[in-house]
């Protein structure tokens, strides 16, 4: 059995190498979790991208959450900054777009972009 | 919302937002007193005595984005429609605890929903943050420590978005054994 130390230690192995990947990741992925994200359903739309980017063994990517984006009517919303700082924000994002999102644009480098609600 | 584990994502989520380096989520279910109770402790920045008066109303926020702060007075509405209610402890510097109090019986109560997303979710969205998770019931007790994230990686090998799925499914089976009957 391991110790609190033991696994603090680990922690910040790992960290460290979540920091190199963040450096090298071609792409941030940034899901919304205000109060309105959440009701919209944010989470389902977080798990569904954790689970595509985890069975297609994504390398490039860094996923984490951000508060709301000020844009409440267009929530589930999904920002995707790319290596050229160029930022797509989608709206009214599903579980099913937000698969989409990781296999077309994060793999596929393709903008999905009937889901785009903004640009840059 | 539906469940009331998207209430304590949301709760949780102004904790991170509050810079938050630790954050202990107990949930405690009691059939034989009417009762469960979530209680939310971070170490963030806290909140003054004029904001805490103020927080409940959904009118108050901190953020520049919107208007409106939803968050806390939605739960203490659910609270409040189970015979229950939310009280805040906050201190500027220390951090800030939420309780809520709800009838575990009543009518109004939403379902708990999947506690395990919206704690794994966390763990891995706000890697900074050491998160606990306690559930008491009457049958027994369970912690998830998100700490173990990390040591499932280094007994693997396996990557850090590889240990979702095996860590929800964890604390799924942990939850089920100190159910007798489910939430």
């Amino acid at each position: 059995m391991k110790t609190l130390e033991d696994l603090r230690a680990i922690k910040e192995k790992a960290k460290k190498e979540m920091a190199a990947r963040e450096k090298t990741a071609k792409y941030r992925i940034s899901v919304a979790m205000g109060t309105c994200g959440i009701a919209a359903g944010a989470r389902t739309v977080m798990s569904a991208m954790l689970d595509e980017i985890s069975k297609r063994n994504v390398e490039n990517a860094m996923i984490s959450q951000t508060g709301c984006l000020g844009y409440c009517d267009q929530e589930p919303m999904v920002q995707v900054t790319g290596p050229d700082n160029n930022t797509i924000t989608y709206g009214k994002v599903t579980a099913e777009i937000a698969r989409r999102i990781v296999s077309e644009h994060v793999l596929g480098d393709a903008v999905v972009s009937s889901y785009v609600f903004k640009q840059g | 919302m539906r469940e009331l584990s998207l209430n304590i994502l949301d709760i949780i989520t102004n904790s991170v937002e509050a810079e938050a380096t630790r954050v202990i989520l107990v949930i405690e279910e009691w059939q034989t007193r009417n009762l469960l109770r979530v209680r939310i402790r971070d170490n963030g920045r806290g909140m003054s005595d004029d904001l805490m008066s103020r927080v409940l109303d959904p009118f108050v926020t901190t953020r520049t984005t919107r208007s409106v702060g939803m968050g806390l007075s939605l739960f203490r509405q659910i609270a409040l429609s189970t015979d229950g209610d939310l009280v805040l402890q906050s201190a500027l510097g220390v951090g800030t605890t939420v309780t809520v109090d709800l009838r575990l019986n009543h009518l109004n109560r939403p379902p708990l929903g999947r506690i395990s997303d919206t704690v794994v979710n966390l763990a891995i969205g706000a890697l900074d943050v050491h998160f606990y998770y306690i559930h008491h019931t009457e049958s027994g007790r369970m912690i998830f420590d998100s700490f173990r994230l990390f040591g499932y990686m280094e007994e693997t090998g396996c990557g850090l978005y590889q240990t979702i799925v095996p860590m929800k499914e964890k604390i799924q089976r942990q939850l089920k054994a100190i159910h007798s009957s489910a939430l």
